[in-house]
């Protein structure tokens, strides 16, 4: 027996083929992010010092604004599917779950601009 | 009628821990430890952003005893996150998903992580 809709079955279409986007969504931006950090992570170490002046030199820099801004959306994106993930694995109680994903969303979306914000007030030295 | 009586089906305190089990939940761990590394990260940026006092006051709490413990636990979260995922990419690709292959590359990402985290905090100190 099939269980296909005889819709389904006359134009042959199948699903909507949105299935896989959380999955994709979450190895895209880990490649990003393998790319991104592992940048990170030699910019942290070949930086002078850890003062005002040293870090707002380093952000400032176009390359190092661009990748940062990169760095920041990626992240954000990459931990906003992770917890969703999360939440919904562990968290049964359904308006606890409901407001947990909305906080959590809202959280990474307020983070990832607060983050891109920063570093263009940096970056133009306004 | 309850149900109180009946056994408990075994959960995870019956179990030896295989190592393939514990890195997945060590990855999950480290994920959510991550996101909320995530908050610093960005509050790093805005300090920076805000002016040299607000920036002081992030450095001085950062630079202090539980700061820079708090950024060894990150900056290991970071680098077991970052192994153990490229195991997971790899994984993805179709490869490595045997026993023998998973509990060796489970043992060598946990072991990577480790090290890769001292010489890290080796050559930023």
């Amino acid at each position: 027996m099939s269980l296909r809709s005889p819709l389904g079955r006359v134009l042959g279409l199948g699903s909507a083929k949105h299935g896989t986007a959380h999955w994709w969504g979450q190895r895209v931006s880990a490649v990003a992010l393998a790319c991104l950090g592992l940048w990170f992570v030699v910019a942290i170490i070949s930086l002078p010092g850890f003062g005002h002046a040293e870090v707002v030199a380093f952000i400032s820099h176009p390359v190092n604004a661009l990748l940062l801004m990169l760095l920041s959306v990626a992240m954000g994106y990459h931990s906003w599917l992770g917890v969703q993930v999360i939440i919904e694995d562990y968290v049964h109680a359904h308006v606890l779950r409901l407001v947990l994903l909305f906080l959590s969303r809202f959280a990474h979306i307020f983070l990832g601009v607060a983050a891109v914000f920063a570093i263009l007030k940096i970056g133009l030295g306004t | 009628m309850t149900n109180n009586d009946r056994p408990l089906s075994p959960h995870l305190s019956i179990y030896r821990w295989p190592v393939t089990m514990a890195s997945s939940i060590l990855h999950r761990g480290t994920g959510l430890a991550l996101a909320i590394g995530f908050i610093v990260f960005v509050g790093w940026l805005f300090d920076a952003a805000m002016g040299p006092d607000t920036y002081a006051a992030f450095t001085g709490f950062m630079g202090s005893g539980t700061g820079i413990l708090l950024l060894v636990g990150w900056s290991y979260a970071f680098f077991y996150h970052f192994c153990n995922g490229i195991r997971h990419l790899v994984w993805d690709s179709g490869r490595g998903l045997g026993k023998r292959a998973s509990t060796t590359s489970g043992w060598l990402v946990i072991i990577l992580s480790i090290v890769v985290t001292a010489l890290f905090w080796l050559v930023v100190s």
